[in-house]
């Protein structure tokens, strides 16, 4: 399968980890407080419940808890890492970044390039692809990226049944690598469908502009030149993995492009905690490394509003190890809250 | 004096993401001078329908604008508001700018741009066609409609899937006209297992949000075989609902009607073909009955046995375009586009959804919950 790389120099993913906060709220609880029906919203979405940031939880702790376990799983060493960019929405600070704090408590040290990201929700795999190159480019041997959001709504906009709480970290190198990157495409515009203004709570959205002209037109776009590049097909792969704002988005465009329900199936983690928006890709990835088999590819793409979509091609190895603490167990660890105490772990009130 | 409809085109109407008003307006004019085979510098005035221009897009004088953008170069040009009426009343301007000798020939356009805007921002623009107090009371018309619903539900025995009925024939109806926004046949339980939005009205007894333009030319020197209107009256009511005294009819409708029915000397029976407003499924029952064409709390039952749908309607079809709700709603584009179609019916070029042997032709539009009704009367 080495006629599809597109990636000159070797470039994979080391490890990786996850974090999902415990709290989960069922849609159905969201929906009675603004008396709404709590069964047609989850039919409309396919997203029973999301997760829910503890009151003391931010990106910054999120990422923390999804590096520590990629850096477990690993084995390697902390000052191993040579670059490290997190991508939010949700960063704790509008100046002062939220990757140099994760890097300190990681005690990566100083010899490291730190970037935050910011495009929505492709910020983490804008960040995947830039340790990528600069991997290719013999500029950096270990390089670790996060996506880490506590997701903002504002309270009874349609937002509030899907934005949760999430973050994957993944440790990208050129050995021992479980997962090759075979190719890489991304597809850009300005289109506005989804915005926050600086200083502004909560994000405003252009309703169904966000469907078709947004996210269909960029993850169809992204992925098509992926199938190009690659010259591969659906049938070429085991699994896929698209970007899940709702769990309706990513089974369309999957059907759309000729993916079958077996192939998406294992990502789509949306159904049960939500979007965590620049985490929700790199989940979706994660709980399909949970399961794959060696030598077993996946076609992954992004979706960030304003807009991208960034598309990969991975290639697992046989270094894919045991798996500890996968996304379905994070998934099943939970406790769940009511809409007040919803409220009141989110800030609201 | 007769008015001839020289000229008649409309755009594709649904969610056009990538189209401009400019360019929508373009293309429905462009092919409604084509139809007519003059050119721009022979028109003499421009009526723009459109409602939401300045509160959505922050661009008013909408006359001059078209007029510029259309190469009518130094035409009169006005814009004409009336809610969702803003297209039907347009065109009644034009007809008087005719008969009043003004004018020879003259350009109608529709045109409506909605899905650049945040729903909760179109939908609050749409309120301003209602009442202070409505507003204030923070209705929206899907709630003022489900209070009509209500009201007939309660005095007619009229059911929920007598309301789906509409929106099952006018679904079948655009699935055959290829500018409708919908193209997809539904069915009653798909109506009734549709989202709530204002009980007792679904998803899918409401009509889209929708981009499009309709356009027409008017002119005294027809062709020997134009289709000519014969009648294009306006009636008004009070804006907000609790002033009426009946909510189980537009008496708007009833009084446009009976001046049309008087000017075309015609009834009621003998229209063949006719597009009414249908904003939501209840309003085509009240259209129905208002506009005579059956007996007060007959209509919701006749619209189930299939007697106003294409191949079994048993003397007049009922939107066959699809109507505001299969075919979309722009909102000041919807009255031209019920003339567009009446005329394309009555030419006998409807392909697929033609009204065999269609003589007249009856458009319907409402503005509000009913506080203006324009009624166009058209004839082979």
């Amino acid at each position: 399968m080495r006629g599809l790389q597109e990636v000159n120099n070797m470039v994979g993913i080391v490890s990786y980890g996850t974090y999902i906060p415990r709290y989960r709220i069922r849609l159905g609880d969201i929906a009675a407080a603004w008396k709404k029906q709590g069964d047609e919203v989850v039919s409309s979405l396919k997203v029973t419940e999301k997760s829910v940031p503890a009151a003391d939880e931010d990106a910054v702790t999120i990422a923390l808890e999804a590096a520590l376990r990629a850096l477990a799983a690993s084995k390697g060493k902390p000052s191993d890492i040579e670059a490290l960019f997190v991508g939010s929405e949700s960063h704790p600070y509008a100046v002062n970044p939220t990757s140099t704090i994760v890097g300190e408590l990681l005690g990566i040290g100083n010899n490291y390039l730190a970037a935050d990201l910011e495009f929505a929700c492709k910020a983490a795999t804008a960040g995947m692809q830039a340790i990528a190159g600069l991997i290719a480019s013999g500029q950096t041997r270990l390089g670790l990226a996060i996506g880490a959001d506590t997701a903002q709504s504002k309270p009874h906009d349609v937002l509030e049944y899907t934005s949760a709480a999430a973050g994957a970290a993944y440790i990208m190198g050129e050995k021992k690598l479980i997962a090759e990157l075979l190719a890489y495409t991304s597809y850009s515009s300005d289109t506005p469908d989804f915005w926050r203004r600086d200083g502004v709570q909560y994000p405003s959205h252009a309703g169904r502009f966000t469907g078709e002209p947004a996210y269909f037109a960029h993850v169809m776009g992204s992925a098509t030149r992926l199938f190009e590049k690659t010259k591969t097909q659906p049938s070429d792969y085991q699994y896929c993995v698209f970007h899940m704002p709702n769990g309706r988005f990513p089974r369309d465009v999957a059907r759309r492009l000729g993916f079958t329900e077996a192939q998406l199936a294992p990502s789509l983690i949306v159904d049960h905690i939500g979007n965590p928006y620049s985490a929700s890709t790199l989940l979706g990835l994660a709980a399909v490394l949970d399961v794959a088999l060696p030598r077993q590819k996946i076609f992954m793409v992004s979706y960030g509003s304003g807009a991208g979509s960034d598309g990969f091609v991975w290639e697992t190895t046989k270094e894919l190890g045991k798996r500890k603490d996968t996304v379905q167990d994070q998934i099943k660890n939970k406790t769940y809250i009511d809409y007040v105490q919803y409220l009141k772990q989110t800030h609201k009130i | 004096m007769t008015v001839s409809i020289i000229g008649a085109s409309t755009t594709k109407f649904g969610e056009l993401w990538g189209t401009s008003p400019r360019t929508l307006a373009h293309e429905a004019m462009d092919g409604a001078l084509k139809d007519s085979g003059i050119v721009a510098g022979r028109i003499q005035a421009l009526f723009v329908g459109n409602m939401l221009s300045g509160m959505l897009g922050g661009q008013e004088h909408l006359g001059a604008f078209f007029a510029e953008e259309l190469g009518f170069s130094h035409a009169a040009a006005i814009k004409i508001e009336g809610a969702c009426a803003s297209g039907g009343l347009a065109i009644h301007a034009a007809v008087n700018g005719i008969l009043s000798g003004q004018y020879e020939t003259v350009a109608v356009l529709g045109v409506e741009k909605m899905t650049d805007h945040k729903p909760e921002d179109v939908a609050t623009a749409l309120m301003g066609a209602g009442s202070s107090q409505e507003r204030a009371s923070g209705c929206t018309f899907p709630g003022l409609y489900a209070i009509l619903a209500r009201a007939h539900m309660l005095k007619f025995g009229t059911t929920q899937e007598d309301m789906a009925a509409v929106a099952v024939k006018n679904h079948y109806h655009a699935s055959l006209n290829p500018n409708a926004q919908f193209h997809r046949p539904i069915t009653i339980e798909a109506v009734l297992k549709s989202h709530k939005v204002a009980d007792p009205l679904t998803l899918l007894d409401c009509s889209p949000i929708s981009d499009g333009a309709a356009a027409l030319v008017l002119s005294v020197k027809h062709q020997a075989s134009s289709v000519k209107i014969v009648a294009s009256a306006v009636a008004t009511d009070t804006l907000g609902l609790a002033q009426r005294a009946s909510l189980t009819e537009l008496q708007a409708t009833k009084e446009a009607a009976m001046r049309a029915y008087k000017q075309a000397g015609i009834e009621a029976k003998d229209v063949d073909v006719a597009e009414v407003h249908d904003c939501f499924t209840i309003a085509e029952i009240l259209a129905l009955e208002d506009l005579g064409i059956t007996k007060k709390g007959d209509a919701a039952g006749g619209i189930r046995r299939g007697e106003f749908t294409l191949g079994s309607a048993k003397r007049v079809v009922l939107n066959p375009s699809g109507g505001l709700k299969g075919c979309g709603h722009p909102i000041g584009a919807t009255g031209v586009k019920q003339v567009v179609e009446l005329v394309v019916q009555l030419r006998g070029m409807a392909g697929a959804r033609q009204v065999a042997g269609a003589r007249f032709g009856l458009a319907h539009n409402v503005g509000g919950s009913g506080a203006t009704a324009v009624v166009h009367i058209l004839k082979e």
